[in-house]
């Protein structure tokens, strides 16, 4: 038994390295730029995959071929780093975080088709290391000589890295333009060279860990994503910006990955959540992280006045109604089923939009409830028998739960903890759902999920589904106006006067996040009856980030914003499908293109057009306070 | 409701002491930031907390107003305890602040952040129906009206003027009829004009309503003229009480804390 | 000329916040830049410093230009830049914050090492390891003083000196400009205390919603009750 747990306790340490590389270089990159690199996942798997190539190139065998090839390929990715930093980041630093997060998500899109095209879609499997080829004896185990050796790599790269920040002038430059950017460029140091430093050297750890996983694990395209939503959780555990804690958890979480899947194969990844869990309680900001204080944020310009809709609106959102009750008298079926399906994404972008937009909390993770909801459904129809209306019911409750056990966690975090914390239990859904393959079907899905006989037909299940949605979108803009919704706004205008005239900022945050976690639960019931099956990819990152393009786009600040965005995102992205094979690359490149060319979103660009137009006095009023430092 | 229970908590009478604070005491990694501080404010009279930089201002001020847990002492609001409270609860009884740097809620117009306040002492907040905008308007412009802002009450907080906005502020802090007022440096960023109205202004307010009032004020003029007395503190301990008069020709006051006068106007 | 400004326009978001200000220092000088809360004090500094670019009109350092360079090529011109919230690195100890700012010397201005700021500002030298957070507002207004003169500046822009800080301090405060003004340096102050203006500036500009409205002494505006009234609301 004892060395069982030594073994595997060794097995988490050396699987640690690499996540230990990739969450440090993440961390060390978003300290200095303050964006969140959705793309470092994508550099890791770069790194296996420049590794595999150049290793089988200089000499699989070969001592200098292989270390040469896995040291080239972390500097290739380096220098892949310089040049997003060049050609992307370095023109949205001053966009908002979100569109920053979009661009490094559109990276990742990119990446992932490049990759394809270069290195097809089957896994390639790499070497193993020249000098470690052998095993050790081990508490009476075979233990691979790779592994020690990996397990030397975490706390080496440690060292150096502590070295390096406290000893070296770029380290203290490092860690002075953490905390505050701005002013370490008016005491005279290059901004711009130590940005792209600082990106190009987190890159290539990303690529480093990569390429040394190459001995390790056959490289393939899903690393990417699975290596991110673990970097993510490694990085709120140990602490944002913090790297020693970055290793801890990276330490702690390989750990459990080790002995969960020896003990309780199937939920691993509960067990991760829960550690998590347990830290985030006691430390809210990470096992070694601190509170953002002070100008680590900078403070963006004041939250603009929310004002109920006006008659011209009112008539307008009535109007839009109106024409769409009576499409399915001249549409045909199959742009009905693309309707119903538009009009499911509005009230999904909506439900996002009201945490989003009233209540300050973005999150990367809101397809978790949509898919809640629509496994809701699934698995009242396949195991409970039930039939559609039962089905819709229940479902949103599913998704509704789950919001009151993530968003009690999130609640505790803000900004981009909270964001990369969403994502990390949306992977978690996902997760269980592609896993759990006897309740989920998990690949495969669930089939067969089809509406009640009345509402069979495409003009029925039309008409259900705007009933449905319109009463949800109406109810969450009522709650808006609400006092609960006024309540939400002040929590996020400014949390400290809120709680001095005693509002409860974190419980009503969540209660707003279990509100949106039910809508989308609903959103996602109906999607489930309308396509008749679901798949753990109603879950995943994409349909996620897809929420997130949809509010983007219509604005955040507008409450019918998400609606028009919904309409416009779900249309693009479908015609884009159609159009190219590698229709990721195009959307990454939309995306990217998007937010350099309006680093304010459309809308907001667009009124920031009208405005100079007209330039309004109070405006200037807001703006000259806050420039003059809020005082 | 919430009417029977403000108008059922009758207006002190000058003379009682509202705020009782004994022997209060904080330490932040073995440095003692507060270190037994004792004082009393009575209904109806101001009290300046001064003292250098560093001198435990802010770390006594969070200790009364919930953000910060003391390590000792005690803190009494009306005869009730509220030590270690939290800012929420502090505030239900009976304690209102303004801060250093205006909070205000920049998306809502001037009367819709009085509204928000009056609709958390109401209760109201978990109310998922109904407008908020409708709820409590007479009782905000009557607030609005106090402190001479009611013709603002449809402009966005995000566009007052800087003294404007630090009237709002007064008017969200007297939603909940608070017994106890503190301000955090009331006057900082102000003109002199300024600072001069807005403290004349608490002080009538905190007069006809018994109200007491705890601030901190580096501006000499405000506290030597709009305070009843004077509390300095220096290395967290409480090294002078007196009136204003009796502080400013305290010695170890001057050293410590005032200096020549030269640059604050000359006392 | 040691910086001239003309017709200056500068945006914050979508406000106009300065509106054709122009002024002009020569070397040596204090000069006190007065105005309420709101009146674009700080921009002017900030558009001085590149940190908001300039929408229209020139600055002139030494004859040179820098409105569009870059903040950090503007600091290595000879600009110092002191904010009025601080902005000590407060994780960094006093040491490692001088040391960010550290530049070569430079011809005709004080060459600055952590010894001659020590001797310049006693208490910092006594605390040479102690992380910036862990300082009171007086000692961190001092540090970034201090940090800001490790650049060897031969202008240097003080946004609020005083603000927020005791009256002792703000003394010493008064007595360091002095002294940066004894070593030759030019000194833009920001403030709304006259007291303190009078005390340490040899000339004053008075600026409201954006434009200069007064140039004169220090006497010249203790004279003139109507400016101080309508401007400076004392």
């Amino acid at each position: 038994m004892i060395d069982l747990i030594l073994t595997q306790t060794l097995n988490g340490l050396a699987s640690a390295s690499s996540l230990f590389l990739v969450a440090s270089g993440l961390s060390i990159i978003f300290g200095v730029t303050r964006i969140v690199n959705f793309a470092h996942g994508s550099l890791y798997m770069l790194g296996a995959y420049l590794a595999w190539t150049l290793v089988s190139y200089l000499g699989p065998a070969d001592t200098f071929g292989f270390w040469g090839g896995v040291l080239l390929a972390a500097l290739l990715v380096g220098l892949a780093g310089v040049l997003i930093e060049v050609l992307i980041l370095r023109r949205i630093y001053q966009a908002p975080e979100l569109f920053q997060l979009l661009a490094t998500f559109g990276v990742v899109l990119m990446l992932q088709d490049l990759a394809l095209a270069t290195w097809g879609p089957e896994d390639k499997l790499g070497p193993r290391a020249p000098g470690f080829k052998s095993f050790v004896i081990l508490f009476d185990n075979r233990f691979p000589t790779y592994e020690l050796f990996l397990i030397a790599v975490g706390p080496l790269v440690l060292g150096l890295l502590w070295f390096l920040f406290q000893k070296t002038r770029w380290g203290t430059l490092v860690r002075a333009a953490t905390q505050d950017r701005e002013m370490v460029g008016a005491l005279g140091v290059n901004q711009r060279l130590l940005f792209t430093s600082v990106f190009a050297f987190g890159s290539m750890l990303a690529g480093l860990g990569g390429a040394l996983q190459l001995p390790r694990e056959a490289v393939n395209l899903h690393m990417d994503l699975a290596m991110i939503s673990e970097a993510f959780v490694v990085v709120v555990v140990g602490g944002l910006g913090s790297v020693t804690g970055a290793y801890l958890a990276a330490v702690l979480i390989g750990i459990l990955h080790a002995f969960g899947i020896l003990i309780f194969p199937k939920i691993t990844l509960v067990l991760v959540f829960l550690v998590m869990a347990v830290v985030l309680v006691v430390k809210p900001y990470g096992l070694m992280g601190r509170a953002p204080v002070g100008h680590a944020r900078g403070h963006g310009p004041a939250e603009p006045l929310l004002l109920p809709a006006d008659r011209l609106t009112k008539l307008a959102g009535l109007l839009a109604l109106a024409l769409l009750a009576l499409t399915p008298i001249f549409a045909p079926d199959y742009l009905l089923s693309t309707l119903t399906e538009l009009i499911i994404f509005a009230l999904f972008a909506a439900s996002l939009h009201f945490m989003m937009g009233p209540g300050g909390m973005a999150s990367f993770g809101h397809a978790a409830y949509f898919g809640l909801g629509a496994y809701g459904a699934a698995l009242a129809v396949k195991w409970l028998g039930a039939p559609m209306e039962p089905a819709l019911v229940f479902a949103p409750f599913l998704a509704g739960i789950a919001g009151v056990v993530f968003g009690w966690f999130c609640v505790r975090l803000s900004g981009v903890y909270l964001a990369m914390l969403t994502l990390a239990f949306a992977q978690i859904a996902w997760a269980t759902a592609f896993q759990w393959v006897e309740l989920t079907g998990g690949d495969n899905g669930i089939l067969g999920v089809w509406p009640s006989a009345w509402a069979s037909s495409k003009t029925a299940y039309f008409y259900l589904t705007l009933g449905v949605c319109a009463v949800s979108i109406v109810a969450l803009r009522l709650t808006i106006f609400s006092p609960l919704g006024y309540g939400l706004r002040a929590a996020r205008d400014n949390p400290l006067r809120a709680e001095a005239i005693g509002l409860d900022v974190m419980r009503i945050q969540w209660v707003a996040f279990i509100v949106a976690a039910f809508a989308a639960g609903i959103a996602g019931a109906l999607f489930a009856f309308s396509k008749g099956s679901v798949f753990p990819t109603y879950m995943a990152i994409p349909r996620s980030v897809d929420a997130l393009l949809m509010v983007l786009l219509g604005g955040v600040q507008t409450v019918s914003g998400p609606i028009i965005g919904a309409f416009a995102y779900a249309g693009l992205s479908e015609q884009l499908m159609k159009a190219t094979m590698y229709w990721r690359f195009g959307l990454g490149l939309s995306i990217v293109l998007l937010v350099i060319l309006f680093p304010r979103g459309l809308v907001g660009g667009s009124l920031l057009l009208v405005e100079r137009w007209c330039r309004r006095p109070e405006a200037a009023a807001t703006a000259r306070l806050a420039a003059e430092g809020g005082r | 409701m919430s009417v029977v229970l403000q108008q059922s908590r009758a207006p002190a009478m000058a003379g009682d002491p509202v705020l009782v604070v004994r022997d209060l005491a904080k330490s932040f990694g073995g440095v003692r930031a507060v270190d037994g501080v004792s004082f009393s404010v009575e209904a109806g009279t101001m009290l300046a907390l001064i003292g250098p930089n560093g001198a435990g201002k802010t770390t006594c001020f969070n200790m009364l107003n919930g953000q910060l847990r003391p390590d000792k002492g005690e803190v009494l609001l009306g005869g009730r305890p509220i030590t270690g409270m939290k800012p929420r609860a502090v505030w239900r009884m009976g304690v209102g602040r303004t801060f250093q740097i205006t909070a205000t809620f920049t998306s809502m117009t001037v009367r819709e952040n009085v509204q928000m306040a009056l609709i958390s002492h109401a209760g109201e907040i978990w109310s998922p129906f109904g407008r908020a905008r409708d709820r409590h308007k007479a009782a905000a412009d009557a607030l609005l009206a106090q402190v001479g802002m009611v013709e603002q009450a449809e402009r966005a907080c995000g566009v007052l003027a800087y003294g404007d906005l630090k009237r709002v502020e007064l008017a969200v802090a007297l939603a909940n009829q608070p017994k106890l007022l503190l301000m955090d440096e009331p006057t900082a960023g102000m003109a002199p004009r300024e600072r001069i109205e807005l403290m004349a202004l608490t002080a009538e307010i905190a007069a006809a309503k018994g109200i007491a009032v705890l601030f901190t004020e580096h501006d000499m003029d405000v506290v030597f003229t709009h305070s009843d007395s004077v509390i300095v503190l220096d290395r967290g301990l409480l090294i002078a009480h007196g009136t204003a008069e009796e502080v400013r020709r305290d010695p170890n006051v001057r050293a410590v804390y005032l200096g020549s006068g030269a640059t604050s106007g000359g006392h | 000329m040691m910086l001239e400004i003309t017709a200056l326009d500068a945006y914050y978001g979508r406000a106009h916040i300065l509106q054709g200000l122009s002024f002009s220092m020569s070397r040596g000088e204090v000069l006190a830049l007065m105005g309420r809360n709101g009146a674009g004090k700080s921009t002017t500094m900030k558009a001085i410093m590149g940190l908001v670019p300039p929408a229209g009109g020139t600055v002139s350092f030494e004859d040179q230009r820098v409105d569009g360079r870059e903040p950090f090529e503007i600091a290595r011109m000879g600009i110092g830049y002191v904010p009025e919230d601080r902005r000590v690195f407060s994780e960094l100890s006093v040491m490692e914050n001088l040391s960010v700012a550290q530049r070569p010397p430079r011809a005709d201005v004080p060459h600055w090492t952590p010894e001659r700021l020590f001797a310049l500002f006693p208490n910092l030298g006594r605390m040479r390891d102690r992380p910036g957070g862990a300082m009171s507002g007086g000692e961190q207004q001092m540090l970034t003083i201090a940090r800001t003169l490790m650049g060897n500046p031969k202008l240097v822009l003080l946004d609020e000196p005083s603000e927020g800080l005791a009256p002792v301090i703000v003394e010493e405060m008064a007595r360091t400009i002095l002294a940066l003004k004894g070593e030759g340096l030019s000194v833009l102050i920001s403030e709304q205390n006259l007291h303190f203006a009078g005390n340490v500036a040899d000339r004053a500009a008075i600026i409201e919603k954006g434009m200069i409205r007064f140039t004169g002494t220090m006497d010249e505006l203790k004279a003139n009750e109507a400016v101080r009234s309508q401007y400076l609301s004392v």
